[in-house]
């Protein structure tokens, strides 16, 4: 059972991520493939993380994961920050 | 990790398909990095290679190979790349057929490199199955001091190599250090990125010292850990510090120094007994092993940091003149 419900949220975390990639590939300027890739691909990675706890069914294992989540988060969050702020600077992406 | 599943033919389909993907992807990747021209282009791919590189390790079931190849292959081999982009003159690097070196030559050095490398694959996949070195390495583990056999491998059977090893890094670093003056610094950071280094730099130096304790029994050593802490290095500079955390110029001599020096002199101590050199005792090899990676990890550190900065920091003087 468990083991069903990790995969169910494996799988609804890979379409966040394919919708990231198809938003990166397919979207017309810089700061709207940002937006893509850091709201759907943190999304799809929290769903994946969740997804392999439950697969794991270790409590150390989850809190792991979480914090690797959180990592991930403050990493992507700041590194869009900063294309998007150099991209501004140099009246790029508009 | 998921034992329940592992043995449904599903899932071994499954990952036979990852595994095809993974190595279509890398020759893709390969191919791509090397017939760019645009060098930008080049960098950004050998980087993606390199991630991949370290999955196909994970997959081959080698995680001190992954945890090597991601830290140091895409990492730190991609924030130098990086970095020295910066370098190239406008006008692009000279071809390489101007550079003295005939093509031919290259070609011909190429193709017998290629010919030599199939052979070994050849050989290693049809060869007979005699003695193979990795049933002695892991027969003679309980005497190695460590549990890792990886670690056992590089500090102990084959303590010589990494010793010479280290030796290479320090005439690479010698070499950085002869070119001259560190690059610019940097602009100061936002607060973005600053507040973000805070966050990182204590979680990587942390995580350099657990992967050097680790090493023992785990995959982990020196040299990832000294990835770790070259990161820190590279996030301070990035951060806008010129000198990278970097202690002053006499500091950095001796942490150059310590690897090598520390591995020599307990090579040497443990031969005064009437062994050979590095041969550690038994009841000591653990702690020796741990000593030699610990002093290896700041050297190897210290000399990633410095090839990061291009050069010499400020505060080096070469006779009377200052290196910054």
């Amino acid at each position: 059972m468990l083991d069903a419900v990790g995969l169910a949220l494996i799988g609804t975390g890979l379409v966040f991520f394919a919708a990231g990639s198809i938003g990166l590939l397919r979207l017309p300027d810089l700061h709207s493939r940002l937006h893509a890739l850091t709201k759907a691909d943190n999304l799809g990675l929290g769903l994946l993380a969740v997804g392999v706890a439950f697969l794991a069914g270790d409590l150390l294992i989850a809190v792991k994961l979480l914090l690797l989540w959180l990592l991930v988060l403050a990493a992507s969050a700041a590194s869009a920050h900063l294309i998007a702020r150099h991209a501004r600077l140099r009246g790029q992406g508009r | 990790m998921i034992d329940s599943l592992i043995d449904k033919d599903w899932v071994e389909a499954l990952w036979l398909i990852l595994d095809f993907a993974l190595a279509v992807l890398l020759l893709g990747l390969a191919a791509a990095a090397v017939g760019t021209r645009d060098l930008r282009r080049g960098i950004a791919l050998f980087i993606a290679f390199g991630l991949l590189v370290a999955l196909v390790w994970a997959r081959l079931r080698a995680p001190d190979l992954a945890l090597a190849e991601a830290a140091i292959g895409a990492g730190v081999s991609g924030a130098l790349l990086l970095a020295a982009l910066r370098d190239v003159p406008p006008s692009g690097l000279p071809s390489v057929g101007a550079r003295g070196l005939p093509l031919w030559l290259l070609n011909l050095g190429s193709v017998t490199l290629a010919v030599l490398l199939g052979w070994a694959l050849l050989l290693a996949l049809a060869g007979s199955d005699g003695i193979r070195l990795a049933d002695l390495a892991l027969a003679n583990l309980e005497h190695s001091g460590v549990s890792n056999p990886v670690t056992a491998v590089l500090l102990n059977y084959r303590a010589y190599d990494t010793f010479l090893e280290l030796g290479v890094v320090l005439a690479a670093v010698l070499g950085v250090l002869a070119l001259g003056p560190a690059r610019r610094s940097v602009r100061p950071a936002g607060p973005v990125l600053n507040s973000l280094i805070r966050l990182l730099l204590p979680l990587l130096i942390v995580t350099g010292g657990y992967l050097l304790w680790i090493g023992a029994t785990a995959p982990g050593g020196a040299f990832q850990a000294g990835a770790m802490l070259a990161a820190a290095a590279v996030l301070l500079r990035l951060g806008g510090d010129a000198t990278a955390g970097l202690p002053g110029a006499v500091g950095q001599r001796w942490l150059l120094a310590l690897g090598i020096a520390v591995f020599a002199a307990v090579g040497l101590g443990v031969s005064t007994g009437g062994g050979a050199f590095l041969a550690y005792p038994h009841d000591w090899a653990g702690v020796l092993i741990l000593l030699i990676e610990a002093a290896a990890m700041l050297m190897i550190a210290c000399a990633l940091a410095l090839a990061y900065l291009g050069g010499r920091p400020a505060g080096w003087t070469i006779g009377d003149r200052e290196g910054g």
